[in-house]
């Protein structure tokens, strides 16, 4: 058996396709166990429960996820419904702002840090402590910054600054901006420090050989540095795009949603009907939209890091 | 604080742009330098900043914070609410502070850590050096899981977990973490190995050894790094949560995260803001500390791993 | 006096058998301030006198967001507690068809009934198939408008009496930098509406809305005059005036910079903490001084069912801990330190301070079903997202807001 398997490690990217039963299950017999758990959790609770979701949305279960079959109604009343509307196009702006900053921030500052500079694990530690803290306090934190009648705006003001403004919590216009601040800062700090190891990774020898070139550093970062730190890269992307998607806590610390609806987003919605709305239906039907969208976003990723076979070598 | 902002902004351009040297040579005072360090050090105050104000806040009275300025530093240092958060803030009718919620949540903590990493690590090794069919396919799944809410979970995990007969015990908040942790931690252990020299592992199939020698005797020593990564993220995620811990946990072992949010949260009456923040400043002091003394261990983690090549 | 301390002897020997096997109840809650603290306190200390018993205190705060999900995970997942607070309101319904609740009809035909319950609606959404499921243990009140004695002193004018006179200060207000109307982020703007709704539209009007769901009276010239005045109202407040949290209202009150708040009865208790003396340093018209009734609500005790093989010492102690919530001797010490209303008024009240002596003599014309008491969860949920959307939204037109009004209370059940 040993030497079936080193000929199908050896082998991997060509064989596999054809299926003898025997083979399918003897074959990379101990991986398929350690992996047992894996499968067990994908199986039971990320497709089940997708399909839980997705079933109880059709709905009109309430308290309990024991309601009768209502066909579209939840769905209708979800798009019917201008919080969700709003909620919607908040993630998106604050999304698209959230995963560019952060990771053009935290790339950024990988490669400051990466200038053999002093007091490097001073500078990395400062960074990365807001990420231990809880978004229930580092809203509560920079809503006191932000506050126009007790934080910096008073403050700036008192100093003889009469016309600074810093208002963003308190203005529909800025307040997804507001919400920026704090998710960037707790945010940025890890992104920053995966990136450096994704640096510190790259050999030696690309440098030299960059130097030999004659090619300028910044663009040995860009078009060299940073090609080759795709692993680091969807690592990140997939952390700052889950917690996007999952934003809750923050938003509930600093702003609760407001002024009025406008810093509203979909997990809050969810989370609002299914526990305080006591609308399970109505809850499930919008995590359903959000699983929709995420998938319509996977699929293309899923395509180009699986279809095309064997990217690895 | 806007000038500040827009000199960051437009510094960087110019110090990786015009300066060709980078990363090699190093005179001390260079205008690369100093632009250098003029950004990190205005990250590091914008980092720094709410620090700042929990801590200040922490040693004030509750009227200087009432009729104060935020960022002023208190009149004296005021310890009370630093004792009064650890010791006897109330929670109901508990007025015991968090000192009591510290030990439970070590004691999930701990164990979900190791539980989570492990398992992660191991679905890592097998995803890149033992694929199997489908293995793939479990992967993708796996990454869009971890894109779901997690609100979304919790009754269908309240049943399964009643049903397996563990609700309400240690190993119920185990598995859940070990769940939750799964999609993101698999991710990085999978991109980790594969960034391995694959000869390794080649060599040591042809000798021989099989999944778990491998695993433990070629994989692990050389994963000091990731790991510390994974501990990072785990610790982190699993010392503040709070959903979880006093769902599945059971009575007897409510994280100190229950007090911290019920002495945060109250609905009703005036919030003590000192003892919150000091509240808040201990419970985030385990992961604080292992940020600091991991930091370390990181960066000679990444520096063996670049030894390498 | 007399019959409370009959009452309580009786208790006394009823329970006395059992106080030998003390059992340990959990009880969780999410009253988790001080002041809410301390009326629990007196509760657990009622219990544990006269049954010997021990109270296992569980808080969690938050009630929606944070408490709710853990109660009801528990108790689906068989890991019940002893005895919960939960939403009042129809939404423990599916609880008690799923046979999850304690049926707690045999305690009442042996306490022979609950005649002296004040008003005899505060059972309605604890009953269910002519059972009874849950025990109200207070009343609270949104119907009360706070005034600033400092405010008007500035203004050198008298305190208002009434909504109307109250309106009518407004200018005078904003010319001299106060604040008319001071208001907390978050969910506190959601109560206004419906003390409107009271005041200014009548009783009548609250029956036709929270109790018979009628949108037609919604679209009714009642109704639009509600509205108009919520319209009025955002029309004083800005949200970078807004403060985070509605205890400091109370401070603004407080030092007068601003003159008014329309909020819950437990805004006194922040009140009182800060110094502040009713009738001195402010004052409170209930039902904004112009109606005869107050709507009001309360929270509600349920008991699951526990697990078989539980100690029946335990059971005892939940039949126990059901019958002391509403006795005479925990109702009175539990309001007094809570600031709501007793539910039982055959007890000595002498203890009430001037706004809780208004608001008893209200109580006696009995009391309106409020929207957190007669609506769903989910139907509060959609107007509380309406309510804040209108605040905030100066383009949510009167005639737009009413028509959402009435579309939820359309679909509402």
């Amino acid at each position: 058996m040993a030497d079936t398997a080193v000929q199908r490690v050896e082998g991997a990217g060509i064989s596999g396709q054809r299926g003898f039963l025997r083979k399918t299950f003897v074959h990379n017999l101990p991986a398929k166990i350690a992996a047992l758990p894996m499968i067990a959790t994908v199986l039971i609770v990320f497709v089940g429960c997708t399909v839980w979701t997705i079933y109880y949305s059709f709905t009109n279960s309430k308290l309990l996820p024991t309601g009768k079959f209502v066909g579209f109604e939840q769905y209708e009343r979800l798009f019917g419904t201008s919080r969700w509307n709003v909620s919607v196009t908040n993630l998106i702006s604050y999304g698209a702002m959230s995963l560019v900053f952060t990771l053009v921030l935290g790339f950024l500052l990988a490669v400051l840090m990466d200038q053999k500079i002093r007091f490097e694990s001073a500078f990395r530690t400062i960074m990365l402590y807001p990420f231990a803290l809880s978004f229930i306090v580092t809203g509560l934190v920079w809503q006191w910054i932000m506050n126009p009648t007790l934080g910096l705006q008073t403050t700036i003001r008192n100093l003889g600054w009469t016309g600074f403004s810093f208002d963003w919590i308190a203005n529909p216009r800025m307040v997804l901006f507001a919400l920026l601040i704090a998710g960037l800062w707790q945010g940025v700090g890890f992104c920053m420090v995966l990136m450096l190891a994704g640096l510190r990774g790259v050999d030696d020898e690309i440098w030299k050989a960059a130097r030999v070139d004659g090619i300028p550093t910044w663009r040995t970062y860009i078009s060299i540095v940073l090609p080759m730190m795709r692993g680091v890269l969807v690592t990140a992307v997939v952390l700052i795009g889950s917690g996007i998607v999952r934003l809750y806590d923050l938003v509930v610390a600093l702003t609760n949603g407001g002024p009025g609806i406008s810093s509203e987003v979909p997990a809050k919605y969810v989370y609002n009907y299914m526990f305080s709305g006591g609308n399970i239906g109505q809850g499930l039907a919008a995590a359903s939209m959000m699983l929709l969208t995420v998938v319509i976003i996977m699929i293309p990723w899923a395509y180009l890091e699986f279809g095309g076979k064997g990217r690895q070598s | 604080m806007s000038q500040t902002a827009t000199m960051a902004g437009s510094a960087p351009d110019t110090a990786v742009g015009v300066e060709p040297r980078g990363p090699r040579p190093k005179p001390f005072f260079t205008p690369t330098k100093i632009i250098i360090y003029s950004v990190l050090v205005f990250f590091t105050l914008y980092f720094l900043f709410p620090l700042y104000v929990m801590v200040v806040t922490s040693f004030k009275t509750m009227p200087e914070i009432r009729f104060g300025n935020i960022f002023a530093l208190p009149n004296q240092i005021n310890f009370d609410a630093w004792i009064k958060a650890w010791t006897s803030a109330c929670t109901g009718l508990t007025c015991e502070g968090l000192a009591p919620g510290f030990w439970n949540s070590v004691k999930i903590t701990i164990p979900s850590t190791i539980v989570s990493i492990f398992i992660a690590a191991v679905n890592g090794y097998a995803l890149i050096n033992w694929r199997f069919k489908g293995s793939e396919l479990f992967f993708a799944i796996l990454i869009f899981g971890s894109f779901i809410p997690y609100q979304v979970f919790l009754y269908p995990l309240v049943m399964i977990t009643r049903e397996m007969g563990i609700f309400g015990t240690l190993q119920a908040v185990i598995i859940v973490h070990t769940i939750f942790g799964m999609p993101i931690l698999t991710l990085l252990f999978r991109n980790y190995f594969g960034s391995l020299p694959q000869e390794l592992f080649k060599a040591a199939r042809v000798d021989g050894a099989g999944f778990w020698r491998i695993f433990f005797e070629i994989m692990l020593p050389m994963s000091l790094p990731i790991f510390v990564v994974a501990l990072i993220l785990q610790v982190t995620g699993i010392w503040n949560d709070f959903l979880f811990g006093v769902v599945f946990a059971g009575t007897k072992n409510l994280p100190m995260t229950v007090q911290l949010n019920n002495i945060v949260n109250s609905a009703q009456g005036t919030p003590e803001y000192n003892v919150n923040m000091a509240a808040t400043v201990l419970t985030g002091l385990v992961p604080l500390i292992i940020y600091f003394v991991s930091g370390k261990l990181f960066v000679r983690g990444v520096a063996a791993g670049a030894v390498k090549g | 006096m007399k019959k409370f301390a009959v009452v309580a002897a009786m208790a006394t020997a009823l329970l006395g058998s059992t106080a030998v096997m003390a059992a340990d109840l959990e009880v969780t809650h999410w009253w988790t301030s001080a002041g809410e603290a301390a009326a629990v306190a007196e509760f657990a200390r009622v219990f544990e006198e006269q049954t010997g018993n021990h109270w296992v205190d569980s808080a969690l705060a938050g009630s929606g967001t944070g408490a709710n999900p853990v109660i009801i995970s528990r108790i689906i997942g068989g890991d019940p507690m002893g005895a919960t607070q939960m939403n009042t309101g129809r939404d423990a319904e599916e609880l008690i068809q799923a046979g999850l609740i304690r049926d707690l009809t045999p305690i009442v035909e042996e306490m022979g009934g609950l005649d002296f319950y004040v008003d005899q609606s505060l059972l309605a959404p604890c009953t269910y198939d002519g059972k009874i499921y849950c025990f109200p243990v207070n009343i609270h009140s949104w119907d009360w408008l706070w005034l600033s004695t400092k405010a008007y002193e500035t203004i050198g004018q008298p305190v208002p009496k009434d909504w109307n006179e109250y309106v009518a200060s407004w200018p005078a207000l904003e010319e001299a930098g106060i604040l008319p109307f001071g208001l907390a982020t978050g969910w506190p703007f959601s109560g206004i509406p419906g003390v409107l709704m009271s005041g200014l539209g009548g009783s009548d009007l609250v029956l036709a809305i929270n109790r018979d769901k009628s949108a037609d009276a919604v679209r009714g010239p009642e109704f639009r005059k509600v509205a108009e005045a919520l319209d009025h109202l955002r029309s004083v407040i800005s949200p970078d005036m807004m403060v985070p949290s509605f205890g400091d209202v109370g401070n603004q009150l407080l030092e007068g910079t601003a003159a008014g708040n329309i909020h819950g009865d437990w805004l006194q208790g922040d009140l009182q903490v800060a110094g502040g003396v009713p009738g001195v340093d402010y004052e409170c018209l209930p039902a904004l001084g112009l109606g005869d009734q107050l709507t009001g609500g309360g929270d509600s005790f349920y008991f699951p069912v526990l697990p078989e093989g539980t100690d029946p010492a335990v059971i005892q102690a939940q039949t126990d801990l059901a019958k002391i919530l509403i006795s005479p001797e925990a109702q009175l010490a539990f309001n007094l330190k809570k600031g709501s209303m007793p539910i039982r008024t055959d007890i000595d009240l002498s203890g009430a301070n001037a706004c809780m002596a208004k608001a008893l003599k209200l109580l006696d014309n009995g009391l309106l079903p409020s929207g957190d008491f007669a609506l769903s969860s989910d139907t509060q949920q959609q107007m509380q997202d309406l309510n804040t959307e209108f605040l905030d939204d100066d383009s949510i037109t009167v005639d737009d807001y009413i028509e959402r009004y009435a579309s939820i209370i359309e679909s509402a059940e």
